[in-house]
């Protein structure tokens, strides 16, 4: 069993949980993710690595309940664990490597965090504070409940900007529109990196092209292994098919469709609807999700 | 029980209308008496043919002589001293190009059915609660074996039983590999059969750490350097499931037979876990090895039509004609010598269609099979809602770029020698599918068994 040891609520559906797996935080690096399955039953669920404590054995994670398995994970306390926890998976991020550090002291970065994208964006900007690189970070959100790790962030990033598309904390608008506003202010960029749902994505990199800007997205398709065995989190990145796990997850958001990634990632969204239900209506289940057979 | 030396003693299988809607064995395995009988047809050759076509070189007739008599707890012993794994051999092992192939009875008549008969000793050991024994012995050398499949457990079962501390490193969350995550319940039951053997290698003092990629968590050289591992078994199998390059791949409604196949059987799809697993009414399985075999059969309980489409003719199909006679009896449709050209799809981009192209055979090309050709304007399309590829692999490039001085190939394979394993990396060795690419489980199985004697080698 993985162990959690620390557990918080970060809003409405977004908890965020340290637990204690030693060999991945013995090796990860910014940008990289694990798979976590809850219990016999649960799903290989991938979740990127918000943070890490290389001499506690820790990870951070921040989890969002999306399906049955993620609801059964966030319901976990302090003192439990995940029944398997393996990383870490994919590439770390080419900014936060040693050998590209001369190249990315001359970069003028942005990055751009939508939703839980802040996790995975929290460990890049740690790290490039660590070896003295300015980063600006806009994190955008629906509402104000939905932003977290405001403190954190603020503490590494050079400047922190934050957006809420109903106005109700920071900017009134997106992620996108923050960045439009402070370009228009005169503020140079040549690097950005943009993380957070497919959607928003992809309309940072429509934006980002025209701005002349060049875009690293963390891609987030289903895997099952993600080892490089499956193939499910394929996509295609310019003229290549790319397999996320072992090729990404970061990749070129200019090059990368988005209107097949985002329909790759619905495919089983029935499918999953129907596990929930199941899941919510647990003894009093019979029928109606189209697998039991119960309304039958 | 009377018994023709001529024709093998039948064994029972569920009925193909039965087993087609379900998930349990297929075949029954032999009685007692149904064993002893099969096994009396065996004429204990002195110079049995049938040991040299057996990759782990089990002493087959001396174990059959015992299952003659009924001392099956000795048969599985003379088994164990050369496999760790005989419940799964005896299962899906091409037995009829191996050891049977090779049956002196089979020159006239049926030959033995030593694979049924490897089951049945297996099966009744499990069931009488006998297990091969741990060496009491340790010669002090620590040995790392990564991947906990058929070519690892073999390796680990070997250098354990002769006194090595050896822990296998697993990533993902169960051992098995391939047993676990490719082959079906209904060939291979999991909790019955692989969780036993594993079990059983486990017994033997193998250590398995489930949840560790070696190339990611930690690498060759950090074991060797900071966990003091002395030598290292690289087994950890085929990697990134191939694709054709024909357009519509991407389309929603095209899997892998791995993801496929991972999705039911180590996910347990088909059954009330989490792990959700896409339906098809109408299934096209691209391909004809054994792994399309069982994706179509899959397909087939999961309740969809489903056809096999491969590019040449019933004779060159790579599957074991075991399995081809069973998906046919269970219904799935063979249409042969065609090709995919185009997968067609909807305005949402989910797949109602395949176009095809109708193939013949020409002259004979390097595998000495005849190439197949496609005839012009013989294109076509049929509906479906889904497709599977089951194309083979090409390997996992995790170990290989992460570890210093190991050679690969062109196509990316681990370079080993047959004999021992030895790679290019002093002190590492491989076998099975990360080295030859994909192939069956008893080669991989034979390959640990040759590194492990390799790995003895080095230490000498």
């Amino acid at each position: 069993m993985y162990k959690i040891v620390r557990k918080e609520k970060l809003s409405d559906k977004i908890y965020l949980m340290d637990v204690v797996a030693p060999r991945v935080a013995h090796s990860c690096l910014p940008g990289q993710f694990i798979i976590a399955k809850v219990d016999d039953k649960g799903e290989r669920i991938p979740l990127t690595i918000c943070d890490y404590d290389r001499e506690e054995g820790t990870i951070t994670i921040v989890l969002q309940t999306v399906g049955a398995s993620t609801t059964r994970m966030v319901e976990l306390e302090v003192g439990e664990g995940f029944e398997d926890f393996v990383g870490p998976l994919g590439n770390p991020s080419d900014l936060c490597l040693e050998e590209n550090l001369e190249e990315t002291k001359k970069k003028k970065i942005v990055f751009i965090a939508g939703g839980v994208g802040t996790a995975p964006v929290y460990p890049q900007v740690k790290w490039l504070k660590e070896h003295g690189i300015d980063s600006t970070v806009i994190i955008g959100a629906r509402n104000k409940d939905l932003l977290f790790y405001e403190d954190e962030m603020r503490e590494v990033a050079t400047e922190l900007y934050m957006a809420t598309d109903d106005g109700s904390y920071g900017f009134h608008g997106n992620g996108c529109q923050q960045l439009q506003a402070l370009v228009d202010e005169g503020k140079e960029y040549n690097h950005c990196v943009a993380i957070g749902p497919m959607i928003m994505m992809k309309f940072v990199c429509l934006l980002t092209k025209e701005l002349g800007i060049h875009t690293i997205v963390s891609m987030n398709p289903i895997m099952v292994d993600g080892t490089g065995m499956c193939g499910a989190c394929r996509l295609m990145v310019g003229d290549e098919v790319k397999f996320a796990c072992v090729d990404g997850p970061e990749f070129d958001g200019h090059l990368v469709d988005f209107p097949q990634a985002m329909a790759r990632a619905a495919q089983y969204k029935t499918e999953e609807g129907r596990k929930m239900l199941a899941l919510q209506e647990g003894d009093t289940h019979h029928g109606g999700c189209g697998n039991c057979g119960g309304d039958k | 029980m009377a018994v023709d030396v001529l024709v093998k003693v039948p064994i029972s299988e569920q009925d193909p209308k039965v087993r087609a809607k379900n998930f349990d064995e297929v075949c029954l395995g032999y009685t007692k008496e149904e064993a002893m009988a099969e096994a009396s047809r065996c004429i204990n050759c002195k110079n049995a043919k049938c040991i040299t076509g057996c990759p782990v070189s089990i002493n087959i007739p001396a174990f059959i002589e015992q299952v003659k008599d009924g001392n099956f707890e000795k048969a599985y012993e003379i088994i164990s001293e050369s496999s760790a794994l005989p419940a799964v051999c005896g299962r899906v092992c091409p037995q009829e190009s191996q050891c049977e192939g090779k049956c002196i009875r089979g020159f006239k008549g049926d030959p033995i059915s030593i694979g049924k008969l490897e089951r049945f000793v297996a099966d009744w050991a499990c069931e009488n609660g006998i297990k091969p024994k741990a060496n009491p012995n340790k010669n002090g050398h620590k040995v790392a074996v990564i991947g906990a499949g058929p070519a690892g457990l073999t390796c680990a079962g070997d250098l354990a039983k002769e006194g090595f501390e050896v822990t296998i490193f697993e990533a993902l969350h169960e051992a098995g590999g391939v047993l676990v995550y490719g082959i079906p319940e209904f060939r291979l039951p999991k909790d019955d059969v692989v969780a036993k053997e594993v079990e059983n290698v486990k017994n033997l003092g193998v250590k398995i750490e489930t949840n560790v990629i070696v190339g990611k968590s930690i690498t060759i050289d950090e074991l060797i350097e900071e966990e003091n591992f002395e030598a290292v078994f690289i087994g950890s199998g085929a990697g990134l499931p191939r694709f054709m390059g024909i357009p519509g791949e991407q389309a929603m409604g095209v899997f892998s037979a791995n993801e496929f196949l991972t999705r039911n059987n180590l996910m347990k799809a088909f059954k009330d876990y989490d792990t959700p697993i896409w339906r098809g009414k109408k299934v096209v399985v691209v391909g004809g090895g054994n792994v399309a075999m069982d994706a179509a059969r899959t397909a087939l309980r999961l309740g969809a039509e489903v056809h096999v489409v491969y590019r040449r003719s019933e004779a060159e199909l790579p599957a074991r004609v075991e399995e081809v006679h069973h998906a046919k009896e269970e219904g799935v449709i063979f249409d042969l010598l065609q090709n995919p050209t185009e997968i067609l799809t909807d305005d949402e981009g989910w797949v109602n269609g395949i176009r095809i192209i109708k193939m013949e055979l020409g002259e004979p090309d390097e595998s000495g099979r005849r190439r197949p050709v496609e005839i012009p304007g013989s294109e076509y399309e049929i509906e479906a809602d889904t497709v599977i590829m089951s194309l083979g692999t090409s390997p996992n490039p995790l170990i290989s770029s992460t570890t210093k001085g190991l050679e690969v190939n062109k196509r990316g394979c681990i370079i080993a020698r047959e004999d021992t394993g030895a790679t290019s990396k002093d002190g590492v060795y491989a076998g099975g599918d990360a080295v030859t690419g994909a192939a069956t489980v008893i080669l991989a199985m034979g390959a640990g068994k040759q590194a492990a004697k390799g790995i003895m080698e080095h230490f000498k």
